[in-house]
């Protein structure tokens, strides 16, 4: 007789002991690394608080929220960031795609290439930031400005004019970043049937027509899933920014969110304030993100049914 | 074969406490640990503290951290109330914070019973040691006493077909500046960028206090203050007319610079100038060294010549630099850290500090013309110190800095006006002291 009482050895532990035994040290460092962590920043969000001093957190309601949405310089640098985000976003995803449909096809050396090309992924943003510093030196010294002065009339201020920093920024992520746009969108390329091209070939439909009717709708699922991740991630943009336009700068031309909530939060020590800014932070990506699945649920279908 | 892999865990876990466990206190005790900034100075008090471990057999370790990285690192240290350094060579602008956020210990018996206070410059010990000012409490000494200065080029200053030239253009000599408005002439004399040289470099970095320890001495010596020290209302003080037109002034400067400037802070300047790109160049006169280095300097490290920071129409201030050595109140070798500190502030000490390089706060030692002479810049270096002034050392004052910084960083952008900046200062900043409660009953 079959039974579905959890089997229980004479010695030692049953199933849901031996279950818990295996969850439970992830749950606690989950607990102690996630969730305690956010509770105590929501918590702190609510009072006024300095990590570097002494004194006790104090209760001041929704004043740090209040404060941070009724100042305007706090709206612009959400400003800088979206721009950032639309830019870069956009290039890395054009640039990204159509290095992929490049690179979905036979060739010498395709590997070594896509490997290549995949190299920028791969280095740390702190890394890419430094040595793109020397790249886009604002004088003659800069590498880039040494093979444009003999077309320019004087060195392109890469990140000393305020108009040309955050273009500056969005090339250094665009370099850095689209080989991941490529990868998701070459997995998602090479899986399109290729019986689909063979149909269509026979029906003497165009490259165009192929692209829009056949690719497009099979790989936008995978695109748009690389399009969330870069979005969320470059929502947070803040190493390259750090480290490039020298903390946002010139001014606050390519000051993010994330760069003023870092100077918020450990320059200032102004813990409760900087609290609260992630949590706006927070409420804003996770917004974002949902329109974006739900996109994605929406695409999902349609591909589904094509 | 079971009893085995039980040994042999054992074994390992036994190995692995052993190469973790915490070293013995006897060792801890015989050494010390200083925390500084990354630069000449630090290198010097390294060689310096060589004797100290001679005397006693007390190892020293100074710690350098890069200057746009040195505060976050130390202060994130102090969150976690690390036992990491135990003397902390801090910005005069941290003795606010790190007095009131416990950091610190209190110094005041101590010094008094131990050190003799008379010996050392007195605005330095208000400056480097003393919190709040005028209270007689300490919780430092003056370590390094520093100002800001300028280097030139004497050999394009003293060219003869230069002098004719500017002469002739400006209606006076070309000597060392010593008015804001010379320095402008001078600047704009030498800016030639078709020869790739450029009349001055000086601060405009986002980074750290870089553009605004480069500002502020203009902004006191056209007439403008950051604020009133006893009621700390702002408005009024920093967004006058005459800090408008020193903020004015300061962006103008910025067309005689080289094309990179906006991103200057210390090394770029430096670079700039041992590169031969420009005439004049702003810095702390603790970075000079490096100037007059012919292995770092090599177009003019013997064509060099130095001058204080020039005087506004309004008044005669210099940027204060430098720092204190406080005891980190975590160290467990306070005591060690109290002997090193009074080993350190002994005259004879004094005297070496000041030979090896360093800007000795003690008064004889400062004053004396072997100091003077010891090296090309110190004559200017110690005519500073009568103009010398200091940004607020308030426990607020890394947030008073960074609204500093954005502003001004975005009026010499030309992204705000000079006034619209000095407005935006003037409301963040009252905003800040009414936070923390400075302006309650």
């Amino acid at each position: 007789m079959q039974t579905n009482r959890p089997f229980k050895a004479s010695r030692g532990m049953s199933d849901y002991q031996l279950k818990m035994a295996f969850i439970m040290p992830t749950m606690i460092l989950l607990i102690l690394m996630n969730i305690f962590p956010l509770l105590w920043s929501l918590y702190l969000s609510f009072h006024r608080y300095k990590a570097s001093m002494p004194t006790p957190p104090k209760f001041i309601g929704v004043r740090n929220y209040s404060r941070l949405l009724a100042d305007p310089e706090i709206w612009g640098y959400f400003q800088t960031t979206a721009y950032f985000v639309l830019l870069a976003v956009a290039a890395q995803f054009f640039i990204g795609f159509g290095l992929a449909l490049l690179l979905n096809r036979d060739f010498r050396y395709k590997g070594f290439v896509t490997t290549l090309l995949l190299m920028p992924m791969m280095l740390s943003p702190v890394v890419v930031g430094l040595f793109w510093r020397f790249i886009l030196y604002s004088d003659n010294s800069g590498l880039l400005n040494f093979f444009l002065i003999p077309f320019l009339k004087s060195p392109i201020g890469w990140t000393t004019h305020p108009k040309v920093a955050m273009l500056a920024v969005v090339i250094v992520d665009t370099w850095m970043w689209s080989p991941f746009m490529m990868l998701i969108a070459l997995a998602g390329l090479s899986a399109v049937p290729k019986s689909l091209y063979e149909a269509a070939d026979v029906d003497r439909a165009s490259a165009w027509f192929k692209f829009r009717a056949i690719t497009l709708p099979l790989v936008s699922p995978l695109l748009l899933i690389a399009l969330l991740f870069r979005t969320m991630d470059a929502f947070k943009m803040f190493d390259i920014v750090y480290v490039l336009t020298r903390e946002g700068g010139p001014g606050t031309a390519t000051e993010t969110v994330s760069m003023n909530l870092y100077k918020l939060a450990f320059r200032n020590y102004n813990t409760g304030k900087a609290c609260a800014m992630a949590y706006i932070l927070l409420i804003i990506i996770v917004a974002l993100s949902n329109i974006y699945v739900k996109y994605l649920n929406r695409v999902k279908g349609e591909a589904q049914e094509t | 074969m079971k009893s085995v892999r039980i040994s042999l865990v054992l074994a390992l876990i036994l190995a692995l406490a052993f190469v973790s466990a915490p070293k013995a206190d006897n060792h801890q005790s015989q050494s010390l640990t200083v925390v500084w900034a990354e630069w000449d100075p630090a290198n010097y008090l390294q060689e310096l503290s060589k004797d100290f471990t001679t005397e006693t057999g007390i190892a020293v370790d100074v710690i350098q951290i890069p200057w746009p990285n040195f505060q976050d690192k130390v202060f994130t240290a102090f969150v976690g109330k690390s036992d990491l350094y135990d003397i902390v060579i801090g910005d005069s602008q941290w003795l606010g914070r790190n007095s009131q956020g416990g950091n610190y210990i209190n110094l005041t018996d101590w010094i008094n019973e131990n050190i003799d206070v008379a010996s050392i410059y007195g605005p330095a010990m208000t400056a480097f040691a003393e919190y709040p000012k005028g209270s007689g409490t300490y919780w430092a000494l003056p370590a390094e006493v520093d100002a800001a200065g300028y280097v030139y080029r004497k050999d394009l200053f003293e060219d003869p077909n230069e002098m004719k030239a500017f002469q002739a253009k400006y209606g006076y000599a070309l000597a060392p500046p010593k008015t804001y408005d010379q320095l402008r002439d001078i600047a704009e004399f030498f800016t030639r960028p078709d020869q790739d040289l450029y009349g001055i470099a000086t601060w405009y970095s986002k980074e750290y206090d870089g553009i605004t320890m480069g500002f502020q001495q203009v902004m006191w010596s056209f007439g403008g203050a950051y604020g009133d020290a006893e009621s700390h209302k702002v408005a009024g003080h920093i967004n006058t007319e005459d800090a408008v037109k020193a903020l004015e002034f300061y962006t103008d400067l910025l067309q005689f610079a080289p094309p990179d400037a906006p991103n200057y802070y210390w090394a770029e300047t430096l670079n700039a100038y041992n590169s031969g790109k420009v005439a004049m160049a702003m810095n702390y006169f603790a970075f000079f060294p490096g100037v007059v280095n012919p292995e770092v300097n090599k177009i003019s490290h013997d064509k060099s010549g130095f001058f204080i920071a020039p005087a506004g129409p309004k008044g005669h201030y210099i940027s204060i630099g430098g720092q204190g050595m406080s005891i980190s109140s975590y160290s467990k070798n306070k005591d060690l850290a109290k002997q090193y500190m009074k080993w350190f502030m002994q005259k004879p000490v004094q005297e070496k500090w000041a030979a090896l390089g360093g800007f000795t706060p003690h008064k004889e030692v400062l004053q004396s013309d072997t100091f003077k002479t010891a090296s090309p810049f110190n004559e200017a270096f110690a005519a500073s110190f009568p103009y010398l002034r200091d940004f607020w050392a308030v426990p607020e004052y890394a947030e008073l800095l960074a609204v500093c910084q954005t502003n001004w960083s975005e009026a010499i952008s030309k992204i705000k006006s000079a006034k619209e900046a000095l407005d935006a200062i003037a409301r963040k900043h009252e905003e800040i002291f009414e936070d923390a409660g400075y302006y309650d009953e």
